[in-house]
């Protein structure tokens, strides 16, 4: 099969027009490339191009130990750096067999909902933002800048963790974190219906995002879509449930499922499934269970010869990592399916026939990661 | 006659909606007292960085100018970005032995990603992370440090 070199011609032909977006557009949320085929204000094609915050990590894992590429995950998705490296983590732990204690357990599964938290409310503000509402940024950012403070004092980083590490946690809990942790999430409470007074309920927002950029639930099925994307569009898939690990099975939680799957639907997912990680994080912060929080792991880590593959719901959809070892302290093939790679599949289906202006409403619910897809 | 009445109320819950949002933006606009912007430059005295915060790697010196690098070069060999170079001076020892002692610990800021696995790799807890933050300088050279403080050595683990 020839591959085609260039979808969308350079030129212009009579009643249609290309433009391109990006790669530095206000709105497309980092250096993502779309080339858009134009029929007046109609989209006929959009071709995105990819590759310009490409950095190489698979292979560099690829000459680095299982301990060290791990840092290198929390420069994927960064607003999911927690989940990245625990499905690093988690794959080791497979390979090798070790059990994880229980307080390092819980301190993870408290540590990825906090960052669903923020990843969530970072999302909400720029969605806004998008749609040219500007305050609910600030909103956005006075919940998540106290979430990142309670990561700076037990992590000591703001948004590159590197905390989980293969057998646990890198450091204890600081003496606050609870007591910070609880006020965090009964401020957010209060704080939530704000969320729905300047947005959700927010007439120029509902006409913007209600009935626009339906992806349908089989497109979603077969395009690999995953995370609140393929949820909105009634697909079950949250890996927290599927495939638990780290003790989710324990907890009750519900999967936020919804089938109308446009843009308004995609909203609504993520701001119920923050009430959903209030909710895991409400029965986890008052019985951390007392122990270690590692387990001991050799300092140099050989994962004995054979394929390994281990998934994790990050914020944004299914993160899969894949690894074949032939049993040396580097992997032979490390190979990251990123949530967002998907999703931005859907971006061309979804926004097909659809007005220009539409475009920027569509890609802010797809709350896409452009590092993440590039790796 | 319907199709009226909801044509004017539809009209009528926009206006609503949009003033619900207003009202606390108004909300937050007079009260002060919920400003959460920090002035960064001008509150430098009262910043609170934690103490945890991964900001740099220092060497840990005692009062006696003393630290406890053995010049094993793990965290060399640990660092996946080659950041950190140590050099060594094999000296005598007063009974004859050859004994490897530190004499450079090269540390390039401007390389390192503060991933902390440094610290963890060293078996004598010999290196740490100071919660320091304000590291630009003129000349990308000046990020390049030795971190043992001249005239130091090597803590002595006998006890006299
Ligand atoms: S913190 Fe990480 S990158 Fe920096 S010197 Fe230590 S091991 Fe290297
Ligand atoms: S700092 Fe620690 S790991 Fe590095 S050479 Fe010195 S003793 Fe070894």
């Amino acid at each position: 099969m020839e591959i085609p070199k260039q979808l969308i011609p350079l030129e212009d032909t009579p009643g249609e027009f290309v433009i391109n977006v990006g790669p530095q557009h206000p709105s497309t949320h980092g250096v993502l490339h779309l080339r858009i085929k134009l029929d007046g204000e109609k989209i006929l094609e959009i071709e995105p191009h990819l590759g310009y915050i490409h950095r190489g990590i698979e292979k560099i894992s690829e000459s680095l130990g299982y301990r060290q590429s791990i840092y290198l995950t929390s420069r994927m998705d960064y607003l999911s750096a927690h989940m990245n490296n625990q499905a690093c983590s988690l794959l080791v732990e497979k390979g090798l067999q070790i059990e994880v204690p229980d307080r390092a357990k819980a301190i993870r599964i408290l540590m990825v909902e906090l960052q669903r938290l923020a990843s969530h409310q970072l999302w909400w503000g720029s969605a806004g933002l998008d749609m040219g509402a500007v305050s609910p940024f600030f909103f956005a950012f006075r919940e998540r800048e106290q979430i990142l403070e309670i990561f700076e004092e037990t992590c000591g980083t703001r948004l590159t963790m590197n905390y989980i590490t293969p057998g646990g946690v890198m450091n204890d809990l600081h003496p606050d974190f609870v007591k910070k942790v609880k006020a965090l999430i009964k401020q957010f409470k209060v704080n939530i219906h704000e969320y729905d007074k300047l947005l959700t309920g927010n007439i120029i927002f509902q006409k913007r995002t209600q009935n626009v950029g339906f992806l349908p639930r089989d497109l979603a099925i077969s395009l690999g879509a995953s995370g609140p994307v393929a949820r909105a569009s009634g697909i079950s898939c949250d890996i927290r449930k599927l495939h638990p690990y780290d003790g989710y099975e324990k907890l009750d939680f519900s999967e936020i499922v919804m089938d109308k799957g446009d843009s308004f639907t995609r909203y609504l997912v993520r701001i119920e499934e923050m009430k959903q990680s209030m909710h895991i994080i409400d029965q986890l912060i008052d019985n951390i269970p007392e122990g270690d929080y590692r387990a001991r792991v050799k300092g140099i880590i050989r994962l004995p010869e054979g394929e390994y593959y281990q998934r994790v719901e990050t914020a944004r959809g299914e993160l899969g990592v894949f690894v074949v070892s032939d049993g040396n302290k580097t992997p032979y093939r490390i190979k990251y399916r990123t949530p967002n790679f998907s999703n931005l599949g859907a971006l061309q289906y979804i926004a097909k026939d659809s007005k220009i202006g539409d475009l920027v409403a569509i890609m802010a619910t797809l709350d896409l990661i452009i590092p993440d897809i590039d790796r | 006659m319907k199709a009226l009445f909801r044509y004017f109320s539809s009209i009528f819950s926009a206006f609503k909606s949009l003033w619900t949002g207003m009202r606390l933006t108004f909300y937050y606009l007079s009260h002060p007292k919920t400003i959460l912007t920090q002035q960064y430059p001008e509150n430098r005295k009262t910043l609170y960085i934690p103490e945890a915060f991964k900001g740099e790697v220092v060497l840990i010196h005692d009062e006696n100018n003393e630290h406890g690098c053995t010049a094993c070069r793990m965290c060399e060999m640990t660092c996946p970005n080659g950041t950190i170079k140590i050099t060594s001076i094999t000296e005598e020892t007063e009974d004859g032995k050859k004994k490897k002692i530190l004499d450079e610990w090269i540390y390039n800021l401007g390389m390192c990603t503060f991933c902390a696995q440094c610290i963890e790799a060293c078996p004598q807890n010999a290196i740490k992370m100071q919660n320091t933050f304000e590291h630009s300088v003129y000349d990308r050279k000046e990020l390049i440090k030795k971190l043992n403080h001249p005239g130091s050595k090597l803590k002595s683990t006998k006890k006299i």
